[in-house]
């Protein structure tokens, strides 16, 4: 009997490299809140989630000792957000709404960062029995 | 890793800005410098900005901002009489800036407003990455 992390720890690994992939794609929004012709970018969340949850993407095996180590979340596409006041020069970046999105994006890593901690202390519990 | 995109990406946004600031605080300092004929005048000058693709592929989240080049204001200059200023031109004009001083407030606001929030951006991340780092412990 063998502890596997993949199924210990659940979805959260690939929701934390998410967050992370869209931290950068908000990060790229604001640093491009002053660029010509720039159009802003986001993840639509629940699409990739809504695909991670039905197909698993696996890695080839080519041999039968070989580890799978599947990713749960498919690399996700990057949709142009609707603008809600365009500026003259064709930029579509509202700085405001971008902060707020970077805001709750850090919040939400934080959080499946928490509730990974506390599968690691549930794990560290089990190894470590009740000493 | 992603994370360390943002690095790059909220640097190359705080360095066009501050290239903007200075560029701003250049035309502020010489909207009174005169000059005796149009060509010797200083011109208020703007940064061009233009959103740079770090990784060849299409739909790469890290798009960094390069400062593109600098470019001269051709908008034409204010002409003042006065024969007694000792750079004025043969029919007694000196030529003063077309610096417009709302216009580099504006913009000086703007810069300085747009390097905060990349500052936000880049403080936010590191504290992620390090709770990233004390993960299990």
């Amino acid at each position: 009997m063998a502890i596997s992390f993949d199924k210990a720890l659940g979805d959260f690994p690939s929701h934390l490299s998410l967050y992370g992939e869209r931290s950068s794609l908000l990060a790229a929004n604001i640093a491009n809140a002053d660029t010509p012709g720039f159009k802003a970018r986001d993840i639509d969340f629940r699409s990739v989630l809504a695909k991670a949850g039905g197909e698993k993407m696996v890695m080839k095996t080519t041999h039968a000792d070989h580890l799978g180590g599947s990713s749960a979340v498919s690399s996700p596409d990057f949709m142009y957000r609707i603008p809600t006041q365009p500026s003259v020069d064709g930029n579509t970046v509202d700085t405001q709404v971008e902060q707020a999105e970077f805001a709750q994006n850090a919040v939400r890593y934080q959080s499946t960062l928490t509730f990974l901690n506390s599968k690691f202390r549930g794990l560290r519990l089990a190894i470590k029995g009740n000493s | 890793m992603s994370l360390f995109n943002v690095f790059d990406i909220a640097g190359s946004a705080m360095s066009a800005e501050s290239v903007r600031l200075n560029v701003t605080s250049s035309n502020l300092a010489n909207a009174q410098s005169a000059g005796g004929s149009e060509t010797d005048t200083y011109r208020a000058r703007h940064p061009v900005f233009s959103a740079v693709m770090h990784s060849l592929k299409a739909d790469a989240s890290s798009v960094g901002v390069r400062v593109d080049g600098i470019v001269e204001s051709q908008t034409p200059m204010e002409k003042q009489y006065q024969p007694n200023h000792p750079l004025a031109s043969e029919e007694g004009y000196i030529f003063l800036p077309n610096v417009n001083m709302v216009d580099e407030m504006a913009n000086m606001i703007s810069a300085s407003r747009s390097y905060q929030s990349n500052v936000e951006v880049l403080n936010t991340s590191k504290q992620m990455m390090l709770a990233t780092l004390r993960m299990g412990q």
